[in-house]
C-alpha cells in the first residue's frame, strides 16, 4: 500500500518532511515508525488522516499518516 | 523582611504601606489580585473610572531560587471583557517586587487633574508618585532604554505604551525582561487601566535584599527535584528547541488550527510559519532558539529572532501570536509575523486580540488577507497614533466586527478566541466558554490532553469527558497562576510523579507550613469560585458562558464538525 508520512520536528533531522511511501499491506503504525528509525519511545502523538491513531494501528491505501515527537507549548 | 501591601491612591496622590491581612496572608499571584479585585472593586464598576483597581502581585514562590518562579501577576476589571481579569508575565518585576517584600502593590482613584502622566517608583520603603513628562507618548522600546539610563541598567520596569495611555482595550501591561525588552501581561485590556490612571510606568529599585525562607535546607532539597522533573520532561526539551511555535504543524495536522478568520481548519502556508521553520530561520541568522523570560528558568522557549541582515527583531515569539497573523491573517511570511509581533510590543497591545481583530478587519475589507505589510502599516500608522481605524482595530476583535456589522467575530465575553478551534477540539471550547476572563486557552489548557497526549488522552471531536477535563485543568491554573510559576511547568507535572509534590514543598518550605495536593486543589477551587462570584455580581450569568454562534452554524474542514455541547452540559462546569 502507497501511504504519505509526515515527520515533524527533530524527527525530520536526516529523514525528510514528507514522503510518500511502499508498504506491506497490515503494516502497523509502530512498524512504520520502526522501519523509519525513529525510536518509539521519544514517539508522542501519530496521527492518521488528521485523526488520533494507535500505534497498533493499520493504515489503509493512501492514508496520510503523521509523526510526532512529544511537543508542548500553548 | 516581612510581606507587606502598597498601596497608592491615585485620587489625592498618597501612598501608604500596609500589613498583609491575615486572610491574604497563605495567597500569591493570582489567587491574591483576583481576592483583591473581588473585595475591593465595586463589580458594576466602570473600569476606567475611579472605583476600578490595578493589583500587581507576585507569586508565592517569586524571588527565591525555585526555578521558574518568576511570574507576575496583574489584575483588575477587564475593560475588554467587563469580567474579573488576572494576566501575568514573566521579566524582571515579579523578584524585584518578592524581594522588597511587597505582596501586592493596589493602585486605586483616578487623578483630578487629568492633563498630567505620573510614575510610581518603588523601593523598600514604599511607593513614591512623580510626575511625568519626558517618556509619555512613547513606544514600549523607548520607555525601557530611557529610563534604563535615567534609573540604571537594573531598574524594574512595568510600563504602557501609547494604546495603554489611549486606553484602548486591548492595551497591556508591558513588563521589562532581563535583556531590556518586554514580556506582556496582554489578555484584558490591563494597559487600559494603567492608563485611565494616568500612570505611564512603575519602576522598581534593585535590591540586596533577600526572600525569608522559613526551611532553606528542604526548600534546596524540593528545589533540586523539582528543577529536574522541568529538564527531564521532552516536551521542556522541545520548548527550548522550537519554541511554543513547534504547536503550527500539529494544530494544523488536527483540524484545529482556526484559519482566515475562523473559516476552515487548516493552513496551506503552515510549514512557512512552522516552529521547525522558524527554529531553522534563527539558527541560519544567528539568533538564539532558546532564551528565558525571567531569571531562573529551565525551559527556555523564548527565543531570539533576528532579521534577514541578522540584526534583532523579536524575542518571546509565541505560537499563539504566530497562529493569528499566520494562519488566522493568512500571512505566510514570518518575518511579516516577526516585524508585526515587535511592533505590537513596542505600542504595547495584545498580540493575541489584535491579530484577531485584523482577521476580522479583513474579512470587513479593510485590507487584504495575507497583507503583512499593510497589516504592519496600520499597526504603525493608524494604532500607534490613534487614528479612528486605529482605535476600532486596538479596542479588539469585538469592536471591528461592530464597526463593520461583521458576524464571524471569535470571541467570548468580548475577548478574542485564540489558536484552537473549539468545534474541532472541543475541550477548550468548554474553557473558552466557562472562562472567568473571556475566551483565554491558558485558563484550562485542554490542547494537552484533547491533542498533545500529556495527561492522558481525550478525542478531541467527542462530546463526552470535555467538561471534566476543563475543569480539572481551570482548578489546577488558577493554584499554579498563584505560585508565580510559568504554567508550563504543567507539562512536567501532568506526567512526571515527583513534580507536584516538590511543588508543594517548596510552598511549605519557603513559608514553614504544611500544605497536602489537597489544599492546592481547594485554593484553585476558591480562586475560580471567587472570580466567579465577582463577574456574578458585575452581572454576567450562564448565558454569557456560550461560543459565538457561528461555531454551531458553521462547519470546519477538514472534519466538517460543529460546536455541538449543549448549553446544560456547558452549565454543568460549575457544579463543583
Amino acid at each position: 500500500m502507497q501511504l504519505t508520512v509526515k515527520l515533524f520536528a527533530y524527527f525530520r533531522d536526516n529523514r525528510f518532511r514528507q514522503q510518500v511511501m511502499e508498504f506491506p499491506e497490515g503494516t502497523t503504525v509502530e512498524s512504520i515508525i520502526r522501519s523509519l528509525g525513529v525510536p518509539l519511545d521519544e514517539v508522542g502523538v501519530t496521527m492518521i488522516n488528521s485523526r488520533h491513531c494507535e500505534l497498533a494501528q493499520v493504515p489503509a491505501e493512501g492514508d496520510q499518516l503523521a509523526i510526532f515527537p512529544n511537543i508542548g507549548g500553548g | 523582611m516581612a510581606d507587606t501591601i502598597f498601596r497608592v491612591n491615585m485620587s489625592d496622590l498618597t501612598t501608604k504601606v500596609e500589613a498583609v491581612p491575615e486572610a491574604w496572608m497563605g495567597l500569591g499571584g493570582r489567587g491574591l489580585t483576583s481576592t483583591v479585585v473581588a473585595a475591593e472593586v465595586k463589580p458594576t464598576c466602570h473600569p476606567l473610572g475611579k472605583y476600578n483597581k490595578l493589583v500587581i502581585a507576585p507569586g508565592l514562590l517569586s524571588g527565591t531560587p525555585a526555578a521558574n518562579s518568576g511570574r507576575l501577576s496583574c489584575g483588575a476589571k477587564s475593560p475588554l471583557t467587563g469580567t474579573i481579569k488576572e494576566a501575568n508575565a514573566g521579566g524582571t518585576s515579579a523578584q524585584m517586587l518578592a524581594k522588597l517584600g511587597v505582596k501586592a502593590l493596589i493602585i486605586e482613584g483616578l487623578p483630578a487633574d487629568s492633563s498630567k502622566w505620573y510614575s510610581l517608583h518603588v523601593n523598600a520603603s514604599g511607593v513614591t508618585i512623580k510626575e511625568e513628562t519626558e517618556v509619555i507618548g512613547m513606544g514600549n522600546f523607548a520607555v525601557v532604554q530611557t529610563l534604563n539610563k535615567r534609573l540604571g541598567d537594573k531598574v524594574g520596569v512595568i510600563a504602557i505604551g501609547p494604546a495603554g495611555e489611549m486606553r484602548m482595550c486591548a492595551a497591556n501591561l508591558s513588563i521589562k525582561d532581563p535583556d531590556s525588552h518586554v514580556r506582556s501581561s496582554g489578555r484584558g485590556g490591563l494597559g487600559a487601566v494603567m492608563g485611565s490612571k494616568k500612570i505611564k510606568f512603575i519602576s522598581i529599585e534593585p535590591t540586596d535584599q533577600k526572600v525569608e525562607i522559613a526551611n532553606p535546607d528542604a526548600f534546596k532539597a524540593a528545589n533540586r527535584i523539582f528543577a529536574k522533573a522541568l529538564v527531564d520532561s521532552p516536551i521542556s526539551q522541545a520548548l527550548g528547541q522550537y519554541g511554543t511555535n513547534v504547536l503550527v504543524n500539529i494544530i494544523n495536522e488536527s483540524g484545529g488550527l482556526p484559519t482566515k478568520n475562523f473559516t476552515t481548519g487548516q493552513f496551506a502556508g503552515h510549514e512557512a510559519i512552522s516552529g521547525e521553520t522558524m527554529h531553522d530561520t534563527i539558527v541560519a541568522r544567528k539568533g538564539k532558539p532558546k532564551h528565558n523570560c525571567h531569571a531562573g528558568c529551565v525551559i527556555n522557549c523564548s527565543q531570539v529572532y533576528n532579521d534577514v541582515k541578522g540584526e534583532y527583531k523579536t524575542s518571546g515569539f509565541e505560537y499563539e501570536t504566530i497562529w493569528a497573523l499566520g494562519a488566522d491573517c493568512c500571512i505566510d511570511n514570518l518575518d511579516h509575523v516577526a516585524e508585526a509581533d515587535s511592533l505590537m510590543d513596542d505600542i504595547g497591545v495584545d498580540s493575541i486580540e489584535i491579530p484577531v481583530a485584523f482577521g476580522v478587519a479583513m474579512e470587513a475589507g479593510v485590507l487584504k488577507f495575507g497583507d503583512g505589510l499593510e497589516l504592519c502599516r496600520i499597526l504603525k500608522e493608524e494604532v500607534a497614533k490613534g487614528t479612528a481605524l486605529g482605535r476600532i482595530i486596538g479596542n479588539g476583535a469585538a469592536s471591528v466586527g461592530k464597526a463593520y456589522g461583521i458576524t464571524r467575530v471569535p470571541v467570548v465575553k468580548g475577548q478574542a478566541i485564540p489558536a484552537y478551534d473549539p468545534r474541532a477540539i472541543k475541550g477548550i471550547g468548554i474553557t473558552y466558554a466557562t472562562s472567568t476572563q473571556g475566551a483565554d486557552h491558558t485558563m484550562g489548557y485542554t490542547i494537552a490532553t484533547n491533542i498533545l497526549g500529556v495527561g492522558g488522552k481525550l478525542d478531541p471531536l467527542s462530546k463526552e469527558g470535555q467538561v471534566e477535563l476543563s475543569r480539572n485543568l481551570q482548578i489546577a491554573t488558577a493554584a499554579i497562576d498563584s505560585t508565580g510559576m510559568c504554567l508550563f511547568i504543567a507539562f512536567a507535572a501532568l506526567d512526571d510523579p515527583t513534580c507536584l509534590p516538590a511543588l508543594i514543598d517548596l510552598i511549605n518550605a519557603r513559608y514553614g507550613i504544611n500544605l497536602v495536593a489537597n489544599d492546592v486543589t481547594n485554593l484553585g477551587m476558591t480562586i475560580l469560585k471567587t472570580e466567579h462570584g465577582f463577574n456574578q455580581a458585575a452581572g454576567f450569568t450562564n448565558k454569557h458562558d456560550r461560543l459565538p454562534e457561528f461555531f454551531e452554524d458553521e462547519p470546519i474542514a477538514p472534519h466538517n464538525v460543529v460546536w455541538d455541547i449543549s448549553d446544560e452540559a456547558v452549565d454543568s462546569f460549575w457544579n463543583f
